[in-house]
């Protein structure tokens, strides 16, 4: 069994930034292991531009993005693997992989940074009734077909789903040819960023129609039009409020969910409502020496936050490998009244160098109100926020300072208040 | 001109082919389908019953026992996936337990061995899973399951080795009778046959009426499913049947041969017997009604729904035999529940009548095994290995969900009646039954199956004939 210091399971934009900011960090034996024929990760079929604002201020697509920092691995000389699977990964951080030239390969690593992303949620997942013919698609493999392979999954589109990548594949669809004829939301806000909204669908002319969905599927063999309805306050359809849309195809943008099936083998706990593994401020997971970044940790909107989340798992796993330990826990993070989940759920404030970045999403859409932070029950931030919706996550810094303040702190709460 | 042409490529045709490949015979199989197992044959429960069921001397009864008996040695020689995990059928209410008893009666006298009625006590060891309000049930140690489409392609590719032809994407358009033979038109030309055998499945009213005065009738049951991730695959360990109430038939809950929890499927009488789609309202009512089995139905972890047609006759038996005024033809027909079952004991049934029609010597060259596409997921690492060395396309793995490697997709497509659609890779390899549903790997698929086949990915197909992945290039549209 060949051993390495840290091994990550993935070599998209978590994987990469997090074997960038071990190497920076002093560790010299790195490996990542990569299920597809490159480097970048989803971010290769990512061809339309606004990656990058944060971290090198400019805007860039998405594999100009990957780029950047695989250039940044070759020239660090970081070892990697391509079309080499992860089969196995158990709590002992013994990695089975497969591969066409080495066959099934076993390592141990000191560290493992979990980097597989997340998949998009199937048609069956959400039960849309009807047929199953041909010419139904999630938005992320009609957007490999189309920026990757160069052929057009369909001519006339409807997209089921305002996430991020159905908007973005609606501009696309639109530019490559076809006529995206309405972009369809279950609730009543898209799920997906403002500027993608204004910039795919408002600049096309294309209809968001919200408090909708698709109640069946027609066609034989292919697509040939679906049923949609309104739906009412309890998300269920009103049957008098049924349209019936011609189309050949059906994209599916409605939710991406963390890819977590290696995790579990290796004993890492969950959390229910992010998919992704519980972490504390460091990205350490329930299971020492198994670290967690991206969108396997949770569904990120921007890539930016990614690395940058990446980076500090990388750094922590060569802290770990130094000598580091991350178990203690002093302070959970809780969440209520109106937010989901905060990533981490527990922080020991010794580990925190300025400051942390606590992510969380909002489960609703809540305009004028303010978002709170209590130390033991003391209401330490309160922030005015002309708008929070869910399809945008909210990042806020807690610095060294507060922390100082609260040395008795057991508990962080984070919620949507009024005043 | 052919000895024997089957019609229908599903369980029956494909198990009637096999049967008489053992002896030698020029036999063709006409299937209107793209590929094996279109029909009914893809999309039921996969349950090989145990034989309770059926009322006592009917054709169903019996060929549902004999059946039953032959799979352990079917499911080694044709190396398909079968699993006699045992079937419950469970009694809600302590005042239907005699109602278990009398069907326990039934299936003694049908043949069943070794059933018995089990007590609260007893079943909640067996299934910890099971609701409280089960009551007691019927437990038959011989009830199994296996996965319907691979014990198909399995016997189609055992036919298809000894020397029976296949002819998919034909669709018989009319039969007429000579004197000693049969002329059967398609879409696809003409064929000559000395006797035709009826294994048309939902249409074997229509292929019978064209030549039989004696019509039947064959109506189309449409049934949804529920199909559930692996990690939910083991909340039950036998095949959970529910005893009739009041209420109407239940559902049945069930793992598959591949680990994945089943639930259904319904019973609607439908007009049109294409109509495989699914609805809300069926999916609802086959929750609802799995929550009387276990405690908790994992909504959440669905990963698709989907509808099968049972080919249900009339007459509420199967119809085998030669049609009583058409000499030489012979139907196998209104084969639904236990039809699977029965399959290999219908096709024994058919070898009978024809041996006494044709009187065929042995094919000498008859092999009955069939070894079915290497299974990198259920092998162990150091199979892994070697079968990675011998070819190294078994260490690219395609679908990650299901870890389906390139190496069994490249032998699905050029074995024996290869895959020549994404469907047909999916039933013989399981890539893109995963929980993303291809999401991920039918991008790739698409391609292989264009490199492998010499073909343009715009002209591969989700099942055959207009089922188009592709319309173009990026900006064709655009210039038209």
């Amino acid at each position: 069994m060949v051993e390495h210091e840290v091994i990550i399971i993935g070599g998209g934009p978590a994987g990469l930034a997090a074997a960038i900011g071990a190497r920076e960090e002093g560790i010299e034996d790195i490996l990542i292991l990569e299920r597809d024929n490159n480097l970048g990760g989803i971010l290769n079929q990512c061809i339309h531009n606004g990656f990058g604002l944060h971290t090198f201020k400019e805007e860039l697509t998405g594999p100009e993005y990957a780029k950047r920092f695989v250039e940044k691995v070759e020239e660090m000389h970081i070892p990697y693997k391509l079309n080499t699977m992860v089969i196995d990964v158990n709590k002992d951080k013994v990695i089975t992989a497969v591969n066409e030239e080495d066959g099934v390969i076993e390592l141990k690593a000191k560290a493992v940074i979990l980097a597989m992303g997340c998949r998009e949620r199937p048609r069956g997942a959400i039960h849309i009734p009807g047929s199953r013919c041909a010419g139904i698609y999630t938005a992320g493999a009609a957007q490999k077909f189309v920026n990757i392979d160069g052929f057009m999954p369909g001519r006339d589109v409807v997209i089921l789903g305002s996430g991020d990548i159905g908007l973005i594949m609606a501009r696309r669809m639109t530019l490559e040819g076809g006529n995206v004829k309405a972009v369809i939301e279950l609730l009543p806000y898209s799920g997906g960023l403002k500027r993608n909204v204004v910039q795919c669908l408002d600049d096309f002319n294309i209809p968001l129609k919200l408090s909708h969905t698709v109640v069946k599927i027609h066609g034989q063999d292919r697509l040939t039009g679906i049923t949609i309805a309104k739906v009412d306050e309890n998300r269920k359809p009103v049957k008098e409020s049924e349209e019936y849309i011609p189309c050949d195809t059906l994209l599916l943008s409605v939710g991406l969910i963390p890819e977590n099936e290696l995790s579990e083998k290796a004993d890492v706990e969950l959390s229910g409502v992010t998919g992704g593994p519980i972490v504390n401020e460091s990205l350490q997971t329930n299971v020492t020496g198994i670290f967690a970044c991206g969108n396997v940790l949770h569904v990120h909107d921007l890539v930016d936050y990614v690395s940058e989340e990446s980076i500090l798992a990388g750094k922590n796993a060569a802290r770990y490998i130094n000598g580091k330990t991350f178990d203690e826990v002093f302070i959970e993070v809780n969440t209520c009244d109106g937010v989901r989940y905060c990533v981490p759920k527990f922080i020991n404030p010794e580990n925190i160098t300025k400051s942390i970045s606590v992510r969380f999403r909002v489960g609703d859409v809540y305009k004028d109100k303010y978002i709170s932070i209590y130390f033991d029950g003391h209401r330490e931030i309160h922030i005015k926020k002309r708008i929070l919706t869910p399809g945008e996550m909210e990042t806020i810094k807690l610095t060294e300072a507060i922390f100082k303040k609260y040395p008795t702190c057991k508990e962080i709460t984070i919620k949507v208040e009024g005043e | 001109m052919f000895d024997v042409v089957i019609i229908g490529a599903g369980i029956v045709g494909s198990s009637i082919a096999r049967e008489l490949s053992r002896y030698k015979l020029k036999t063709c199989v006409l299937e209107k389908g793209s590929d094996v197992a279109t029909g009914s044959s893809k999309a039921n429960s996969g349950i090989v019953h145990a034989g309770f069921d059926a009322k006592s001397g009917t054709l169903k009864a019996k060929l549902n026992v004999q059946g039953n008996i032959m799979f352990d040695q079917l499911s080694k020689d044709l190396d398909f996936p079968f699993r006699k995990n045992g079937s419950l059928v469970l009694c809600f209410n302590k005042k239907d337990i005699q109602k278990l008893e009398e069907l326990k009666e039934k299936g003694d006298r049908n043949g069943v061995s070794n059933l018995s009625v089990l007590t609260k006590e007893q079943l909640s060891a067996l299934e910890p899973n099971l609701n409280e309000n089960v009551e007691a049930a019927l437990y038959a140690p011989t009830g199994g399951i296996v996965c319907p489409y691979e014990m198909t392609i399995a016997f189609a590719e055992n036919a298809c080795m000894n020397g029976v032809e296949f002819n998919f994407n034909t669709e018989v358009t009319d039969i007429i009778k000579k004197e000693d033979s049969f002329i059967i038109e398609t879409n696809n030309g003409r064929y000559g046959s000395k006797v035709i055998i009826n294994a048309a499945g939902l249409f074997a009213d229509e292929i019978n009426n064209m030549v039989s005065k004696e019509k039947i009738e064959i109506k189309g049951r449409k049934g949804e499913y529920c199909l559930f991730d692996k990690t939910v695959g083991s909340l039950a360990r036998m095949t959970l049947f529910q005893l009739p109430t009041s209420m109407g038939k239940g559902v049945l809950v069930s793992p598959t041969v591949d680990n994945n929890l089943l639930i259904g499927p319904t019973a609607l009488d439908i007009p049109d017997k294409s109509d495989t789609t699914t609805t809300r309202e069926g999916i609802e009512e086959v929750i609802d009604k799995a929550r009387l089995t276990l405690r908790e139905i994992p909504v959440n972890k669905t990963i698709t729904s989907f509808s099968g047609i049972r080919a249900h006759a009339v007459k509420d038996d199967f119809i085998i035999g030669e049609a009583s005024d058409v000499k030489g033809f012979i139907n196998a027909a209104g084969i639904e529940s236990p039809g699977l079952t029965s399959a290999p004991a219908i096709a024994k049934m058919i070898e009978e009548i024809v041996g006494r029609i044709l009187s065929p010597s042995f094919n000498e060259n008859f092999n009955p095994i069939r070894k079915g596409i290497p299974r990198f997921r259920e092998m162990n690492n150091e199979e892994r290995d070697n079968l990675i060395k011998e070819n190294p396309s078994y260490g690219k793995v395609i679908c990650r969900c299901e870890t389906v490697t390139e190496g069994e997709i490249l032998n699905a497509i050029h074995r024996p009646l290869g895959a020549r659609t994404l469907d047909a890779v999916k039933r013989r390899t399981r890539a893109g039954m995963g929980r993303c549903q291809s999401g991920f790997c039918s991008t790739k698929i698409v391609s292989i199956l264009a490199r492998e086949l010499n073909l343009s990915e715009i002209e591969i197909t989700k099942f055959g004939g207009a089922s188009y992945l592709l319309i173009g290039e990026n900006k064709e549209l655009m210039n038209p």
